[in-house]
């Protein structure tokens, strides 16, 4: 495809592929007020940087291997039930990311640039990058689908769907690994530091829109391809980062939704009054 | 006591689930031990106890989401099982109508969904958002849904909660017609000692073991039952039971009638 020689046209493409996959799986992290969790995670991805790097082999898959052991470590640490979840988080996020820093500062043979990992280095990305992107992609999404229905249920309420028949310890696994390879694609794009905020702000966007779950996901992605779209605009005309960009973006529309969202009920509600 | 209950044999009786000593201990605490209890097609079993006496705890055993730690639990082979939990942990950032909540595990037709809204008389919400519901109306909507589903054992932790008084006269009714439409099990977990006696066919008092059981005129009757909820309660019950019969509400009767021939001897 010639087009994609244009390296402006492939970040736009990635970008967009990464976009629509988050939708769906920020919602469930809204949901279930997984934030935290995801940017662990996101931050747990340098180790994984860092050690693809040490054995020199592909980095989206040294980090989505990563990231499925510190979920698994995670589940273990909870498991006892005598330290609290956040602060399990709070721990695991930042020591993954010393360690990883720690890894790569040692390797004095390699010149590396961390910045392109932490803040994203979309227009680096390349077609092979592309390619498993959306060969992934294509595998996340109907994961996603496949499981929606009981992975909703065990969202709303845990012990209805346990007790109604859903092996909620598979989905919740299956949902892990996910969440480990939406971020081991998009760490390119806009890097490990800002990856939760491509999950979260477009679903939190997305929620003052809509009235039903599946609504707010299919919105979710719309408003993230929005914020790869002008983000990415924006880095091109007036030359800034183009991962914060995109993470700006977002957060200006989400901004918009709060704001313009009550006065458009409000004006509505006034003119079905007066007709 | 299968063969004294020939009131019930109209309708086809077997055992849905079957509670043989059964305890759970956590954290080297027993929250609840030598349970024997047996949940029939047909039949409204209740719990009732104090706070801390293991009735939720009782339910999750029976719902499969606690594995007890002695004792065993066996259900029938083709259990399907209905949950209206105490209350709902769900984050208000979900959106979702009632109708999307309707099919939360099960998928429905728009008919079962609006058959099952309008028997617990709440229909018109079936567009409303969940999280902007009352206590009471969401109650009814956790009803219909399990209704909807047509379970065989239903498990309900404290149905009336949030509900006004004459909203609980028409839960119970709910509860009764989901007990002889479906043929199901009803596992019922009260407070309210007073109604709840009225409609159950048999009660299980807690207090952290199986204190005392059989119909609700033993259990009331029952030493055991006077000294955890003192004479009060149960004089007052007998005048809740009674005024039901006076306003000779036909259910109520009808039960009355078949607690008697059930009776243990």
């Amino acid at each position: 495809m010639p087009f994609l020689d244009d390296f402006f046209i492939r970040a736009l493409v990635g970008g967009l592929g990464v976009a629509i996959i988050s939708g769906p799986l920020g919602c469930f992290i809204v949901w279930r007020r997984l934030a935290y969790f995801g940017d662990t995670i996101a931050h747990a991805s340098l180790l994984g940087v860092a050690l693809s790097i040490l054995f020199d082999t592909n980095t989206t898959l040294l980090v989505f291997i990563t990231a499925v052991f510190i979920s698994i470590f995670l589940l273990v640490l909870r498991l006892r039930g005598d330290l609290a979840g956040d602060s399990i988080l709070g721990m695991l996020s930042h020591s993954t990311l010393a360690i990883g820093l720690v890894i790569i500062s040692f390797m004095t043979w390699i010149r590396v640039d961390i910045g392109a990992f932490l803040f994203g280095d979309i227009l680096s990305m390349s077609k092979i990058d592309l390619i498993i992107i959306y060969v992934s992609g294509a595998v996340i999404l109907v994961v996603t689908i496949v499981i929606w229905k009981p992975f909703f249920a065990i969202t709303v309420d845990e012990e209805i769907a346990k007790s109604e028949g859903i092996n909620t310890r598979l989905i919740e696994f299956v949902y892990m690994v996910l969440i480990a390879a939406t971020i081991a694609v998009a760490i390119k794009l806009v890097g490990i530091l800002l990856m939760a905020s491509l999950l979260i702000i477009p679903a939190l966007s997305a929620r003052n829109l809509v009235t039903s779950p599946e609504k707010m996901a299919f919105i979710a992605s719309i408003i993230g391809c929005i914020s790869v779209c002008l983000g990415l605009y924006s880095s091109l005309n007036f030359d800034s980062p183009s991962g914060p960009s995109i993470v700006v973006v977002a957060f200006f529309i989400f901004l918009l939704s709060r704001l313009l969202v009550p006065v458009y009920h409000l004006v509505r509600d006034k003119l079905s009054k007066e007709s | 006591m299968d063969s004294r209950s020939a009131m019930k044999a109209v309708t086809k009786k077997s055992s849905l689930i079957n509670f043989d000593n059964v305890g759970l201990r956590i954290n080297d605490r027993w929250l609840v031990r030598g349970v024997d209890m047996t949940i029939s097609s047909g039949e409204i079993v209740t719990l009732i106890g104090p706070n801390g006496s293991g009735k939720t705890t009782t339910a999750k055993l029976t719902l499969g989401i606690h594995k007890p730690s002695e004792g065993n639990i066996s259900r029938s082979t083709d259990t399907k099982i209905g949950y209206l939990p105490q209350k709902i942990n769900m984050d208000p950032s979900i959106p979702m109508t009632v109708i999307r909540f309707m099919c939360l595990v099960n998928n429905l037709s728009q008919e079962q969904i609006e058959y099952a809204l309008e028997m617990t008389k709440v229909n018109h919400l079936k567009n409303k958002q969940i999280s902007n519901l009352s206590g009471g109306e969401l109650q009814r909507v956790m009803l219909a849904r399990v209704y909807a589903s047509k379970p065989n054992l239903i498990v309900l932790d404290e149905p009336i909660q949030g509900v006004d008084i004459n909203g609980e006269i028409a839960i119970y009714e709910i509860i009764k017609n989901m007990s002889k439409e479906l043929n199901a099990g009803i596992l019922l977990i009260s407070h309210d000692l007073h109604m709840v006696m009225a409609s159950s066919d048999r009660v299980l008092c807690l207090n952290g073991y199986v204190c005392c059981s059989g119909t609700p005129k033993v259990v009331v009757s029952s030493t055991e039952y006077i000294e955890l909820f003192g004479t009060r309660a149960s004089k007052e019950l007998a005048f809740y039971t009674h005024s039901h019969n006076s306003v000779s509400d036909e259910s109520y009767h009808a039960d009355s009638q078949h607690n008697k021939a059930g009776e243990s001897p």
